[in-house]
């Protein structure tokens, strides 16, 4: 490989694996808040023990996040100095406030964490929703940025370097809101599907006794909050991602071409669903076709003319297959996850009604096919959310900001990446084995639940 | 000069100064963890791993801070910089992820009574980790102070592992072991005293090596640094600063001596603050010497202004959040957790 590819393949390893640790670490705080909430609310301290175990959760991959957070700040002067020269100014504001948010973050998790016996009540659920809002917050600036690279503005060229700066249009380059939210709410929807089908599984694996069994209450309670925040985030989420199509059709015409694997310009285009592209002879095989689709959700109308590929230089295409396989990756994901939502919606009405007429354990009777298609879900949100971001890295490819600068300007004039490479790599194994090991004692810890006591969390 | 050129290296130097203050003490944590030893061994360990726990990922984001504020206001010398010592730093991200790793596994693994042996290795790692990375935090502010890697990009590996970047990484390490020898008197003390003089006798050895270091520090700097030992000796502030320096260098040998532990604490605050704003003020306006300067690597005006702006905004937040934050946890006498 060289080293540009190199460079790449190490911002793409950081990044991928960062992503999954800044998602969680801005969504399990959610949770973290409405469990908290629900305790004060019922006295149930089903809600509490959850409260303390999704906070546990947090901690140690807010914990990893903030290490490979660390290891992506340097490494944006480490690889892509070129890019940090011309850039580092313009994107300069989302970053610096990003920088407290995170600080904000680990202070009140750090209070919310070791401080329950220290503080009053009331200042310990502050501290809960500090950290979650923070770590949207976060999301929300870092987006802002990303958001930049895909429809630089905020500045003018000259002789190459940027002049007449203007950093608050370049923190809310357009199409901002839709980016942001888009992502924001991808996070919430893997995260919850993950912890759905943890709790699911933990459900069917050791369903408890019938009648009495703490163990079904705090499942049961779980399976409430996380249901929830994945229906909502699950119907909401094509709304965004239908909104920030449109902007992608404006900004980036090529992305969204080759997101659809769309050659020729022409109206009334299809939407494609699956298909191989084939670069050499512009046509797309084996696909399923929605005629005007792609006119209408891009543009309003069935009629618009929507730019396919060849209206665009070939040194200008992203790679196209990779583009295209992972939108139908993240589209067919989140639709599965939406029916997964809706569906788990409708059940949960269903048992309520029933036990509102006839009374019964709340915590009894979820049925188990629901609870093993929750099992099969939990990955989806995950695998949508990777796909989501290589959408939109890859398919902006060969720029790395928009029409601005190409990435291959931006790499680093230094030797033997290679080697940092391989030490990297080695890294996120180990991190990655760390996290992975500890979420797995975590989980199984649940098993000697008592809710009785202090919860032993 | 202008105004958000020197608020922003203001703002960089603060930042440093409180990574060295707080960070630097979680740092030289690892370094006493190492060598627990004697009979209450297990217990220095305890109380390291307990001062630590809820504050060391709030202190980590000094350095962050100051990242940014460098890429953010200064993005040419950051850009530099990364390219010339891209191999220190890259061994300094190792060493702050193992680090890191290291910690997480010991502080939140529900298993971990059952798995001694784990424990004991992750605590390995953990200050292997904690020791390499002052060293190399200060072997790379030494390459930073004598100009590593100019004027060619070329000539850039090897620079930083002269003898004077070495010296000042000890340095740094002592240091850190200082503060950080410093803060654990004060925090066994209401518990247990005999913890307290173990920690007493370790702050002492520190403050010896970091004054031998100091010496060794500035006697290289003729030769390898000129620059910043003409900022040591040559400007109007310089002998009341290292006069100020020195002295509360003594009041925490004395201190420490007395058994006034919270005195020793205050002192070695100002000791330390003393140290880096001494060096970061006598290498002013240099980021890195010979060729960055703040002035000469700027960015945009108007960015540097918002920037400064922004952090003052940050800053209304953050402050009060870290006040708090100290005062749950640092303040008063020790509560053991049941």
């Amino acid at each position: 490989m060289s080293d540009f590819l190199l460079a790449r393949a190490q911002m793409a390893l950081s990044l991928g694996f960062h992503i999954i640790f800044a998602a969680v670490g801005l969504s399990l705080p959610l949770f973290m808040v409405l469990a908290e909430w629900g305790y004060r609310r019922t006295g149930d301290r089903a809600c509490l023990v959850l409260a303390q175990r999704w906070a546990t959760g947090t901690a140690i991959l807010f914990a990893i996040g903030a290490i490979s957070g660390t290891v992506l700040s340097f490494e944006l002067g480490l690889l892509w100095p070129g890019f940090m020269h011309h850039a580092g100014g313009l994107i300069g504001m989302p970053f610096s406030l990003e920088g407290f948010a995170f600080f904000t973050e680990a202070i009140f998790l750090g209070i919310y964490l070791y401080g329950r016996d220290r503080v009053s009540p009331r200042a310990h659920l502050f501290s809960a929703v500090v950290v979650a809002a923070s770590g949207a917050a976060s999301a929300f600036f870092v987006v802002l940025a990303n958001n930049w690279m895909n429809g630089p503005t905020g500045f003018r060229l000259a002789d190459g370097r940027p002049v007449d700066v203007d950093p608050l249009a370049a923190m809310f380059s357009p199409g901002w809101q839709d980016q942001v939210t888009h992502a924001i709410l991808a996070s919430y929807l893997a995260t919850a599907a993950a912890v759905t089908a943890i709790h699911a599984f933990l459900l069917l694996r050791d369903p408890g006794e019938p009648g009495h069994g703490h163990h079904q209450r705090f499942h049961h309670r779980a399976l409430g909050i996380a249901l929830g925040v994945l229906c909502v985030s699950a119907v909401l989420q094509p709304l965004t991602g239908h909104r920030l199509g449109q902007v992608t059709a404006r900004r980036q015409p090529v992305k969204l071409a080759a997101m659809e694997a769309h050659f020729h310009s022409e109206r009334r285009a299809p939407s494609r669903l699956l298909g191989v592209p084939d670069l050499e002879r512009h046509v797309t095989r084996y696909t399923v076709e929605i005629p005007g689709m792609l006119s209408l959700l891009a543009h309003d109308r069935l009629d618009a003319e929507v730019k396919g590929l060849l209206e665009f230089p070939r040194a200008d295409w992203p790679p196209v297959a990779v583009v295209h396989y992972a939108f139908q990756l993240m589209v067919g994901s989140g639709t599965a996850l939406m029916g997964l939502g809706l569906l788990g919606a409708v059940v949960a009405a269903q048992r309520w009604r029933r036990r509102r007429r006839s009374g019964g354990d709340p915590a009894a009777g979820w049925p188990r096919w629901l609870l093993w298609l929750l099992v099969g879900g939990g990955p989806l949100g995950f695998l949508a959310l990777e796909a989501g971001w290589v959408v939109t890295e890859v398919g902006r490819q060969p720029w790395i900001i928009q029409g601005v600068m190409r990435t291959r300007e931006a790499v680093t004039p230094t030797q033997g990446l290679g080697a940092r490479f391989a030490v990297f790599t080695g890294i996120y194994v180990i991190l990655g084995v760390v996290a992975a090991v500890m979420l797995a004692r975590h989980v199984a810890a649940a098993r000697h639940l008592r809710l009785d006591d202090d919860g032993g969390a | 000069v202008t105004w958000p050129v020197v608020t922003l290296g203001a703002v960089m130097l603060g930042g440093l100064v409180l990574y060295a203050l707080l960070g630097g003490a979680d740092f030289g944590g690892g370094l006493w963890d190492l060598l627990a030893s004697g009979p209450r061994q297990g217990r220095q360990r305890e109380l390291i791993a307990h001062a630590i726990g809820p504050v060391w990922e709030a202190n980590h984001v000094w350095l962050i801070l100051v990242i940014v504020v460098l890429f953010v206001g200064f993005p040419p010398a950051f850009a530099e910089i990364s390219v010339r010592l891209h191999v220190p730093l890259t061994a300094l991200l190792v060493a702050i992820v193992l680090r890191g790793a290291a910690f997480t596994f010991r502080a939140y693994d529900p298993l971990a009574s059952q798995h001694p042996a784990a424990v004991r290795r992750w605590g390995r790692v953990f200050s292997m980790a904690s020791i390499a990375g002052p060293l190399l935090l200060g072997m790379i502010v030494g390459a930073l102070a004598q100009g590593a890697g100019t004027p060619a990009r070329a000539a850039l590996s090897g620079l930083w592992l002269g003898p004077f970047p070495l010296v000042v990484g000890l340095f740094t390490l002592a240091l850190f072991g200082l503060v950080s020898a410093v803060y654990l008197t004060v925090e066994a003390e209401p518990d247990d005293p005999e913890l307290a003089a173990d920690f007493r006798d370790r702050a002492l050895a520190a403050a010896v090596a970091v004054g031998l270091l100091a010496l060794a520090t500035f006697g290289l700097a003729a030769q390898h640094a000129p620059l910043v030992r003409d900022g040591l000796t040559r400007r109007a502030w310089s002998l009341p600063l290292h006069l100020l320096t020195g002295a509360t260098a003594m009041a925490v040998i004395a201190t420490l001596w007395r058994r006034r532990y919270a005195w020793a604490r205050r002192a070695v605050v100002m000791q330390a603050s003393g140290i880096v704003l001494g060096w970061g003020a006598s290498q002013f306006p240099f980021i890195a010497v010979p060729d960055l300067t703040l002035d000469g690597t700027a960015g945009p005006r108007r960015m540097q202004e918002l920037l400064a702006w922004a952090l003052a905004a940050g800053f209304v937040v953050l402050v009060p959040s870290l006040i708090y934050l100290f005062r749950v946890f640092k303040a008063g006498p020790r509560h053991r957790e049941p």
